[in-house]
């Protein structure tokens, strides 16, 4: 498979994303590629556009379906939301999208910061696979991946990003609800 | 060796002293602790991890502070809890400690927090319980309590970061401080370079060097360039015999006052694990100053705990 160039879905994403964007709209990247992409379109945003843009991020470990199987993350990161939720626009920003559980998470996540107006999602892939009724909303592009396969993005020092295909053994992926749920599918 | 607070695969499954845990376990518990400190900030103070589970303080000795704080944080992961008062209910009427527990686990308890007089109850509990239980130490004679080293540490290194280049003074009561050995564990285990301890001969237990501390009987010398005190309490309620001529006199040699926290670092911290005898080993003036980070370590008390519960109620399902 030929795979795009996550630059160019970056900017299509931004595309879709810069019309959104008013006061009271605020962009929360999902960690860890969410949070890159967030930073790259916040960036360009505020210059193109001329003023600050409300952002957070968030992990959601503590919020996961699969913290009794697998227990709590070592590597969590601590929720970072500096504004206040209530009755703000935002867009969730994550880098794959494929069983919406990690979505799941982070909604509930961001409900216990207050009450947003609106919640929308963006991913730079949606790779198909959502076992819940949560779709992204704006997406850099459709490409169905199989269920032992993973995307891994990837960033440079330079902030460049780059995107692989991983196989796994096939005959040790077990299609269970929560095979990738993990950081990154 | 065989280590009962660990699993097979290496992962905490009691918590019961700090003495034997690797430093790997301790850095999760204390950069897990980092993710709870924002919890208590938010609308909702809750996060759903321990939803459906139910926490059971068994204290059979009494202490409202620790109960209260492991209370809060099993309620702000979402446990249920339940507060057993053992030293005045069923023992009284004769029950068991083993007894008691097997009750509460016929009650479907998922998690033991234990408080006890005599050293080793929790250990002593621990191997009692099915593998789907987890047992915290709360304090248990004057053997350990490491809940409250882990929150010390936390804390230090809240203020502290560089930890391999620290000096830390340890005052006061460390014959009766199950605190003060938790404390000296973690600090080594994490590397701290230069641990004091500093008290009269009658309130340092006789093999005290044996743990790595420098033993110090004068607050003067003791104190001199310290990057962190840590004082202890007074325990008037474990004293027997003449340990000391009075509370007064104490505070004359071993108070730590403003002149004499003047000769440690000018960014020393003073930490107290509470509650704090004013006026017998700390000065108000101290207790309340600037360098005073008494109350943070009651908040990240909080974060600590349930960072201990969070990893031993997960991945346990098969």
């Amino acid at each position: 498979m030929t795979l795009p160039d996550p630059e160019q879905l970056l900017d299509h994403l931004y595309q879709q994303i810069k019309p959104l964007i008013q006061e009271d709209t605020a962009l929360v990247g999902i960690y860890t590629g969410g949070v890159w992409l967030m930073e790259r379109l916040l960036k360009r945003l505020q210059t193109e556009l001329g003023h600050d843009i409300l952002f957070g991020k968030l992990d959601a470990a503590m919020y996961r379906d699969d913290y009794a199987q697998r227990g709590l993350k070592t590597t969590a990161h601590p929720g970072y939301i500096p504004f206040d939720v209530n009755g703000k626009h935002i867009i969730l920003i994550d880098d794959i999208f494929y069983t919406g559980r990690t979505t799941r998470a982070v909604m509930n996540e961001l409900f216990d910061y207050g009450r947003p107006a609106s919640v929308k999602l963006a991913t730079l892939i949606n790779r198909g696979g959502a076992q819940l009724p949560i779709r992204p909303d704006m997406v850099g592009a459709d490409l169905p991946l199989q269920a032992h396969q993973s995307f891994d993005l990837a960033m440079n020092t330079l902030g460049r990003l780059s995107l692989s295909v991983s196989e796994s053994d096939p005959s040790a992926t077990k299609p269970s609800a929560n095979s990738g749920t993990d950081a990154h599918v | 060796m065989y280590n009962p607070q660990l699993n097979a695969q290496g992962q905490l499954q009691h918590l019961l002293s700090i003495e034997g845990l690797p430093k790997r376990i301790l850095t999760d518990i204390l950069d897990t602790a980092e993710n709870f400190v924002g919890v208590a900030e938010r609308e909702v103070k809750k996060v759903p991890l321990l939803r459906g589970k139910t926490v059971c303080n068994i204290f059979f000795e009494n202490s409202t502070r620790t109960r209260t704080t492991f209370e809060i944080a099993a309620k702000r992961l979402s446990a249920d809890v339940l507060n057993l008062n053992v030293s005045t209910s069923s023992q009284s009427k004769g029950e068991t400690i083993l007894d008691t527990v097997n009750n509460l686990i016929a009650m479907h308890a998922d998690m033991f927090v234990v408080r006890h007089q005599q050293s080793g109850a929790a250990h002593f509990i621990a191997q009692h319980v099915p593998p789907h239980i987890s047992v915290i130490n709360a304090g248990d004679g004057r053997h350990a309590h490491p809940t409250q080293g882990l929150l010390d540490v936390f804390t230090i290194r809240k203020y502290k970061p560089e930890m391999h280049n620290l000096r830390v003074a340890i005052v006061g009561d460390v014959l009766h401080s199950r605190v003060a050995r938790s404390e000296i564990h973690a600090l080594t285990t994490l590397g701290v370079p230069e641990i004091r301890v500093i008290a009269p001969r009658t309130l340092l237990p006789t093999d005290v060097e044996k743990l790595g501390v420098q033993v110090f009987h004068n607050m003067e010398q003791g104190l001199k360039d310290v990057d962190v005190v840590m004082m202890l309490r007074l325990q008037n309620e474990r004293m027997s015999g003449a340990l000391l001529p009075s509370s007064q006199e104490f505070f004359q040699t071993f108070g730590l006052t403003p002149e004499r926290l003047a000769l440690a670092k000018p960014d020393a911290i003073v930490m107290h694990p509470g509650p704090m005898n004013r006026g017998v080993e700390i000065d108000s003036a101290v207790a309340d100053g600037k360098q005073s980070v008494i109350l943070p370590q009651v908040t990240y008390g909080i974060a600590v705990r349930m960072a201990v519960m969070a990893i031993l109620g997960g991945g346990n399902a098969a």
